[in-house]
């Protein structure tokens, strides 16, 4: 099982929860599987198949370059955070 | 899996101090700068800019200027793409093209001082001037706001009403505020409460300049079949090509992006602010147009950092161990949305080990110029608002205070404040060359009468980035070997990248001539930015040249008519594993490829995670006038885990330059705001930077840690050092006077105001 960690702004739909555990072999199998299991968290995280511009997913310690196809090891955390350093937010930027 | 490597000590040309490459034709004037490109047919573009901080434009009169001699094409932002509202990734940070559209012409609303209303391209330079004066533009004058407090107050001027802000997940509108993010980890409410000694401040800080000597600029055609040609000054070919892509609303293979030499950056070059409007004005004038940014211009319209207002506070137990930390920080974004609330919140207290902590960010807009990155943006501001607050608590309780961060120091398996754990770090190994440095040990010295000394100590985080990289190799037939790499060189990474082709090759750093690339000329290579161009660029050139290897042992196999596989390379010289005494040299062998096969090429690539992250210490010794309150620094000490030092040469300019930057934003650098929302010292002689005449040498402190994920083990550098100086000179100042100073700039009236 993956630990997510998840992000401020999910955790409401997680009845708070700071991280929770989540079986998947990848990351994008881990976004579905955090949906299923927590609706509405996967429209913060993926945007036309891909993960959301301004995010990056750390598995481990590292920040994947894979994307959802990002394989997880058994036990592995998972954090989203971010992307590097241009972005404001962690979940999404302003818009319009 | 990610690919790790056992340090190695046996190098011959890694650690090494070649003169760079491109060293005699900088220092003669043969280098070419982007304001030296020219064409045949070339003609001069200015832009025509906003004198308020926040209007509506009633009406643009163009018609007097494009009727003046001369004068080829006129531009507002009627002319501009409507590029549609969508966030893309720019290796470090993401841009939004319909912002980034926006702030390099306006629509309807000017959003900053200098904010450009028209662009206009002549015969020469001082004939589009002329004219540019001749643009009637009629406004309707809007307040402005230049600081977070003002921007977020109820009844604030909003700046994009068509913005929708994020405020934890949720949408606002009718805000300055373009974001609001937390990380929350562990009972900090509880572990606050229960606290031994706590310690709460607030911190504020101007909007400060990266100061780059080279201005702005771009040289643009756009042809009859649609091709658009770029020549500029920028951090990344190929991000650049992606902004003016995407702001133009092309496809990315109708631009062609030439990166010139490059007179600094420093995170500043990453955004293109010229090269769409020079391109639009050749489209219409059907010439190359070249655009050359004044100094003014410089400041009040291209990328700052931000400025800041934070809050912070700590909670330790009595044995002196942090046990909660909150910080609530605004940052100012500019006029467009997008300041560094991320990375502050990953730099912020990353040198330490606290279970409990909450972040808070807000990302503002301001009636300013768009932040840009700046050496490891946000990382500093959160520097010296932590940094300040860890010694006040030591003050306080009476500890040490680099004992305490040594306690206290973070490690594999801390938590940063945004929950991700690390690895493998140096950051008590950095603590630990602190304490043994030559500095710390030394005593300050007697200051002579009227004047006191003080010492002060801070540490500086950055988590330096890896992703994409290129770089391509061929043999020339005088054994030397071409060198084609996609990282622009600010700071001499063509010597650096050459080092690592001539370390696996077995031949000297200047047998390989590295040449920076072009769009069309070289893979696909991110930004020299994030402190990842000699890990991940040399990482490439590293896998080019092993590659290259490979291709030679081909040749070797066919010259002496055996197996690929019974070829050996060692030190420059290939072998045969059945005979030994069949030996061929690098060079001997380049000489006999056309009997071979002709023409050996290899190429490398690799987009990586992370390039280590990358901890610092600073020690500053401080002189004061008492009567004046002016500062002089009279020793400087930056200590870092640099990783494998390539070239260690450049690895001590970076911190030396790093520290350079920070003392200035320390000590003298701010933008100093009039009312009306106008920068007053826009200008070299009045925005005070630090020359060789205000700073010591700075001494450097290289901590060795090889990176596991760097075949050499190269770790980032660039951005660390610039944290910890802001903070380092507050406490000393503290030391010498008795008294903190929460603001910067500290300069000598905030000093003599605090004496009082």
């Amino acid at each position: 099982m993956a630990t997510v960690f998840l992000p401020y702004a999910l955790r409401k739909y997680a009845d708070g929860a700071e991280r929770v555990e989540i079986a998947a072999k990848t990351l994008g199998e881990l976004i579905d599987n955090l949906e299923a299991a927590y609706p509405g968290t996967g429209d913060h995280l993926v945007e036309e198949g891909r993960l959301k511009p301004g995010l990056a997913a750390i598995v481990g310690h590292m920040a994947t370059r894979r994307g959802l196809l990002q394989k997880l090891e058994p036990d592995t955390e998972v954090h989203f955070i971010t992307a590097i350093s241009g972005g404001s937010g962690v979940i999404d930027n302003s818009r319009n | 899996m990610v690919a790790t490597f056992e340090p190695k000590t046996d190098y011959k040309v890694v650690g090494t101090r070649p003169i760079r490459h491109d060293g005699y034709d900088k220092v003669t004037g043969r280098a070419i700068y982007g304001a030296d490109v020219k064409l045949p047919g070339l003609i001069w573009a200015v832009c025509v800019r906003s004198p308020h901080a926040h209007a509506n434009i009633k009406s643009i009169d163009t018609s007097a200027a494009e009727a003046h001699e001369g004068v080829f094409a006129v531009i507002t932002g009627a002319d501009m793409p409507k590029a549609e509202s969508k966030l893309v990734d720019l290796g470090e940070g993401n841009i939004n093209f319909k912002w980034a559209s926006n702030k390099l012409m306006a629509d309807k609303k000017v959003l900053y001082r200098g904010h450009p209303v028209a662009a206009i391209a002549a015969i020469d330079r001082y004939t589009a001037e002329e004219a540019a004066r001749k643009v009637v533009v009629e406004y309707e004058v809007l307040p402005s706001v230049t600081n977070v407090v003002d921007a977020l107050k109820d009844d604030a001027p909003i700046i994009l009403p068509d913005m929708v802000g994020d405020d934890l997940g949720e949408d606002v509108t009718n805000t300055n505020m373009a974001a609001h993010v937390r990380h929350e980890f562990g009972d900090v409410a509880g572990a606050m409460a229960s606290a031994a000694h706590t310690v709460e401040r607030e911190y504020n800080m101007q909007m400060v300049h990266q100061g780059y000597i080279e201005p702005q600029n771009a040289t643009a055609t756009w042809d009859e079949e649609d091709r658009i040609k770029i020549w500029t000054s920028t951090q990344g070919a190929f991000p650049a090509r992606t902004q003016i892509a995407g702001i133009l609303q092309v496809d990315v293979s109708r631009v062609k992006v030439t990166p010139t030499e490059i007179g600094g950056g420093f995170g500043g070059k990453i955004p293109v602010y010229f090269e769409p409007l020079a391109a639009i004005l050749s489209k219409k004038s059907q010439r190359p147009v070249k655009m050359v940014m004044e100094r003014t211009a410089v400041f009040e319209t291209t990328g700052p950092t931000p400025g800041a207002r934070m809050i912070v506070k700590l909670g330790a137990d009595a044995n002196g161990k942090l046990t909660a930390a909150t910080a609530d920080i605004w940052f100012e974004a500019g006029a467009n949305p997008g300041a560094f609330i991320g990375p502050a919140a990953m730099c912020i207290y990353a040198p330490y080990e606290i279970p409990n902590t909450r972040i808070d960010g807000w990302d503002v807009l301001v009636n300013k110029p768009k932040v840009a990155p700046y050496r490891a943006p946000g990382s500093p501001q959160v520097a010296f608002a932590m940094e300040s607050a860890v010694n006040e608590l030591c003050e306080n309780a009476g500890w040490d205070p680099l004992n305490f961060r040594i306690d206290n120091a973070s490690k594999e398996g801390t938590r940063r404040g945004d929950g991700v754990l690390f690895s493998k770090i140096g950051m008590q190994e950095v603590l630990e060359a602190t304490k043994e440095s030559a500095h710390w040990n030394a005593p300050i010295g007697d200051a002579p009468e009227g004047k006191v000394r003080g010492r002060g100590i801070a540490s500086g985080y950055w988590f330096n980035i890896g992703l994409k990289s290129s770089a391509n190799l061929a043999v020339n037939s005088d054994g030397t070997v071409q060198l084609t790499e996609g990282s622009t060189d600010i700071g001499g990474s063509r010597t650096s990248m050459a080092m690592h082709v001539a370390e696996v090759l077995g031949i000297g750093a200047h047998d390989v001539r590295p040449t920076v690339g072009d769009t069309e000329s070289i893979g696909y290579t991110d930004v020299t930015g994030g402190s990842r161009t000699t890990y991940a660029t040399g990482y490439a050139c590293w896998i080019a040249a092993n590659n290259l290897v490979d291709v030679l042992k081909e040749r070797v196999a066919v010259l002496w008519d055996i197996n690929k596989d019974d070829v050996e390379f060692n030190d420059g010289s290939f072998s045969s594993k059945a005979e030994a005494q069949k030996t061929i040299g690098f060079k001997e062998l380049a000489g006999k490829l056309d009997d071979l096969g002709g023409p050996a090429n290899s190429t490398g690539s690799v987009d990586l995670e992370s390039a280590g992250d990358g901890f610092g210490m600073h020690i500053a010794d401080i002189e004061i006038d008492l009567a004046t309150g002016k500062s002089d620094i009279i020793r400087y000490t930056a200590v870092q885990d640099v990783g494998t030092a390539i070239h260690p040469a450049y690895v001590e300019g970076q911190l030396q330059g790093g520290s350079a930057q920070g003392i200035g934003w320390a000590l003298n650098e701010e933008y100093y705001m009039q009312d009306d929302g106008k920068m007053a010292n826009s200008s070299f002689l009045d925005y005070r930077m630090p020359t060789t005449l205000d700073l010591p040498l700075i001494e450097t402190v290289l901590v060795e840690v090889p990176n596991p994920l760097h075949p050499y083990g190269v770790r980032g550098v660039g951005e660390t050092p610039i944290c910890p100086p802001i903070p380092a000179i507050a406490n000393a100042i503290n030391d010498a006077i008795g008294k903190r100073l929460y603001n910067t700039p500290m300069n000598a009236g905030s000093i003599l105001k605090a004496l009082k």
